[in-house]
């Protein structure tokens, strides 16, 4: 399966970003063959609708799940009927991507079944 | 002729000198209360609204049995309210700016559009003849912008659609006839120096500046003074509460060459009259020349 995991880095050791949206960049793995490729995030600087602008990309490049730490509503509306599935890596300790991946591999990772926060867009004028 | 009345700093005492300016500015004058998010003009000038106006934004709605998902309109959207992801094309209402691109690009042209209700205008005669009218945005509505420039647009004599009071609409149409000869708009602005206050100068030919000299006061007039000169509009200051604070807003005035065209000075009865709904102008009648004087002073510079 073709995941794209939230980094902050460029490579499978770059640390896991826990952000969606507003995550730098994405790698892109395969769960069966270990075939990688980073993908700098264009959502990253965008004035809104991150998560959106994100979840397109993704799902550009071919990824059949995703993982990071937290999802918001626009992205998970956006993902949702893409059927790109959702899973949730743990925030709280360092990982890199290829711990996150190991964990995916595991059957560790939880998905998530609705948006973990609410919209960031309330504040835009 | 266009004033805008804005200050930056909140409670300065814009609507004070807007509702004042426009009681002693004789008949046929339009006040229009752009502070859209708390409009409070009204309390003062006590309009008896005639027409009335849904506004809102136009919100794409896209035929998805004929859409083909060529993801054009999600490319050109600057605020990704819509995003086209394998066989769907999803609309965002709380992130669209109605702007429009997505429906003018759609080389299907399957896309059509529909009206979400942000606020409503509200126009009617006031005091001394006054045109007025104002923008009331619903309570969770983050996008001031839209209401301002629909306020702005809107002639006040309401459409098929509005609600309309027979009698005071012909009263507005009689006044609006007379108009042309003084032809004084009076803008009262929303506080801040965001999009909503860009949104109000825009198009006027004169920007009256309310702030206190107080450090708070001079921070705030200093942004709203960048916006007036990005947007080329000359501009004055008025001294509200004079006597308070410090004085650092005359000598930036007099190093920006930003004229100050009256003081209103710190007094316990013009606050008690604020405070019951009465305007300056009637709780000190010597006021109106001021308020006359300057509007003279206005006058003058905007034709200079």
């Amino acid at each position: 399966m073709k995941l794209a995991i939230s980094i902050s880095g460029n490579k499978l050791e770059s640390a896991f970003d826990p952000r969606f949206g507003r995550a730098a960049a994405f790698c892109l793995v395969d769960s069966e063959t270990g075939e990688w490729s980073s993908h700098e995030n264009p959502a990253l600087s965008a004035s809104g609708g991150a998560g959106v602008q994100a979840s397109q990309f993704v799902a550009k490049l071919g990824a059949e799940a995703v993982v990071s730490g937290a999802y918001g509503p626009n992205a998970f509306d956006t993902l949702s009927p893409a059927g790109i599935e959702m899973y949730l890596a743990p925030t709280g300790e360092p990982l890199t991507a290829a711990d996150v991946l190991a964990l995916f591999k595991a059957g560790k990772l939880s998905k998530a079944a609705a948006a973990t926060h609410a919209g960031h867009h309330e504040g835009h004028h | 002729m266009r004033i805008v009345v804005a200050s930056g700093k909140g409670g300065t005492g814009k609507t004070t000198v807007a509702t004042s300016l426009a009681l002693s500015a004789g008949d046929s004058v339009r006040f229009m209360d752009c502070d859209v998010e708390a409009p409070n003009a009204a309390l003062f000038l006590n309009p008896t609204f005639g027409t009335r106006k849904e506004v809102g934004i136009l919100l794409p709605v896209v035929d998805e049995t004929l859409c083909t998902y060529c993801g054009k309109c999600a490319e050109v959207c600057e605020f990704h309210a819509i995003a086209v992801i394998g066989k769907k094309t999803l609309v965002f209402p709380e992130l669209c700016h109605g702007c429009g691109s997505c429906t003018l690009v759609c080389p299907e042209k399957v896309i059509s559009e529909r009206l979400d209700v942000m606020g409503v205008l509200e126009s009617g005669i006031a005091a001394s003849g006054i045109h007025f009218s104002h923008g009331v945005m619903n309570v969770g509505e983050p996008m001031a912008v839209h209401i301002i420039r629909e306020l702005k647009k809107w002639d006040g004599l309401g459409t098929a659609a509005s609600v309309e009071l027979g009698q005071a609409r012909g009263e507005t149409r009689r006044l609006l006839d007379q108009r042309s000869r003084n032809d004084i708009e009076i803008r009262d602005s929303p506080p801040g120096a965001s999009c909503p206050v860009v949104e109000t100068m825009r198009g006027a030919d004169f920007i009256l500046l309310v702030t206190e000299p107080t450090p708070f006061g001079l921070h705030d007039l200093k942004q709203v003074v960048g916006i007036a000169r990005e947007l080329g509009i000359p501009a004055g200051v008025v001294v509200n509460r004079d006597g308070i604070g410090d004085n650092a807003v005359e000598a930036y005035c007099a190093e920006a060459g930003i004229p100050i065209l009256l003081r209103i000075p710190m007094e316990r009865r013009f606050a008690e009259a604020i405070a019951s709904g009465k305007p300056l102008v009637d709780a000190a009648p010597e006021y109106r020349e001021k308020f006359q004087a300057l509007l003279e002073d206005i006058t003058a510079k905007v034709a200079a």
